[in-house]
């Protein structure tokens, strides 16, 4: 979705404060880390719900408000959509009862932490592209979650590298399935982006699923054609 | 770390976010949906137990073996795993070197995607607006920033962490330490220095 989260190259932003070098500010953020892994270990969301679930929030609420709102933002949406406590609950504080989902134990924990959540998966459909590759950022603009950003979509970049097939994480939020889709490093001119006076040497580089991406070839047939139609 | 104390005086009126958390915290427990000794568990694996002392390790093996730089290189989940860090959030590691053609730096724009396991939860600048937005699109005004000034020349690497894959950077090792052992050497790897907005051997923090 084209939400307040997709800040690259906005402008008007001020110094970074490199002083704030602590993960938490508050006390309270802490427990809303630490809630927010536990919750997400019941299984009634995956991560990328997670992540839909804090980019779906007012622009003007999102930019305003603190990295750990965000993340209460999304608990309580997610808790509440999910069916695991209910709006009373939730406005009250008081309990209807238990669930039958099961909190993960302490003596759990080291283990489910330490193998994650891995996300490559087995894709036997020959990739479309390789290395060397010039692509161009197809211009979708989904309402549901993506994680093609807005600065990329419609600019050509070359393909570095091949990660093998991921979890489509825009496919994981929407429904929940784990499709397999191939993924790519691609890389992005700073002037391709940002304009020809920016081209000081520098290029950022993306991790782009291969739906996102179409040959420049292709695009440049699709642009003729398009053009074509006009006239 | 915070400290309860530091921000809670004895009878302090607690402000409406920490209201809103304390009673989500106790409803989520009384419904069995958290276990209270696992959430006290993860907070303090991630304050106390990882950190960027693992990546430090790292990268200071990087320096002074070869071959480990080598398979860091082409595989960083396998190497960053021989020296047993990995799981959530660096299950699929990727790790860039700097060099003194190519300066590389950690981003992620649309949330806070980070290498956990080498290097901890991120700092708040990470996760701040300004960094997110600026960093791909005015890469050296940030490292001016952090008080990093990148040669004209040299290549300006801004990496975005845009899907499941998290990057290390490899600072470049400090000149006149070769004499310096494993372990001292990983006392000069800053966090900073791995995310590619210092360099190694300098100091983190500015000095108040």
């Amino acid at each position: 979705m084209n939400g307040a989260h997709d800040l690259g190259g906005n402008h008007g932003y001020t110094k970074i404060d490199s002083s704030q070098t602590e993960n938490f500010v508050e006390s309270w953020e802490q427990k809303v880390f630490g809630l927010t892994l536990a919750c997400g270990m019941l299984g009634k969301w995956n991560l990328d719900q997670s992540r839909f679930a804090r980019e779906r929030c007012d622009p003007a609420e999102y930019l305003s408000s603190t990295y750990y709102e965000h993340w209460l933002h999304g608990l309580e949406l997610l808790l509440v959509e999910r069916g695991v406590v209910t709006e009373e609950e939730l406005r009250s504080g008081v309990s209807n009862g238990v669930t039958d989902l099961h909190s993960v134990a302490p003596e759990k924990l080291d283990g489910v932490l330490s193998t994650g959540a891995p996300t490559v998966l087995k894709q036997d459909s020959n990739r479309l592209f390789s290395v060397g590759d010039h692509v161009v950022v197809v211009n979708n603009n989904p309402q549901s979650h993506t994680r093609a950003p807005r600065y990329v979509r419609g600019r050509v970049g070359k393909v570095i590298s091949h990660h093998g097939a991921h979890i489509f994480a825009d496919e994981h939020s929407a429904s929940g399935n784990k499709s397999a889709e191939h993924l790519y490093g691609v890389r992005f001119e700073s002037s391709e982006l940002w304009g020809e006076g920016e081209a000081d040497n520098s290029a950022v580089f993306l991790d782009l699923f291969e739906p996102y991406l179409i040959s420049l070839n292709q695009s440049l047939i699709q642009m003729a054609a398009k053009c074509k139609g006009r006239e | 770390m915070v400290e309860e104390s530091d921000h809670h005086h004895h009878n302090a009126p607690l402000s409406e976010i920490e209201e809103r958390v304390k009673k989500l915290e106790a409803l989520l427990i009384e419904k069995q949906l958290v276990n209270p000794e696992t959430l006290d568990k993860l907070v303090d694996t991630y304050e106390h137990r990882v950190g960027p002392k693992n990546g430090a390790r790292v990268v200071a093996r990087a320096w002074v073996d070869s071959a480990y730089r080598k398979r860091l290189l082409v595989d960083a989940t396998a190497a960053i795993a021989e020296l047993g860090y990995g799981g959530r959030q660096g299950e699929h590691m990727v790790c860039v070197e700097n060099t003194p053609l190519v300066h590389n730096m950690v981003v992620c724009t649309l949330c806070s995607c980070y290498p956990w396991p080498v290097l901890g939860l991120p700092p708040a600048w990470y996760k701040a607006s300004s960094y997110r937005a600026r960093a791909v699109s005015e890469p050296r005004s940030v490292l001016d920033e952090f008080g990093v000034s990148v040669n004209e020349d040299t290549d300006v690497r801004v990496w975005d962490s845009t899907a499941e894959i998290r990057y290390l950077v490899l600072p470049m090792q400090p000149n006149n330490t070769g004499h310096l052992s494993e372990e001292a050497l990983a006392d000069l790897v800053s966090r900073d220095s791995m995310i590619g907005v210092a360099l190694a051997g300098l100091p983190l923090e500015p000095t108040l």
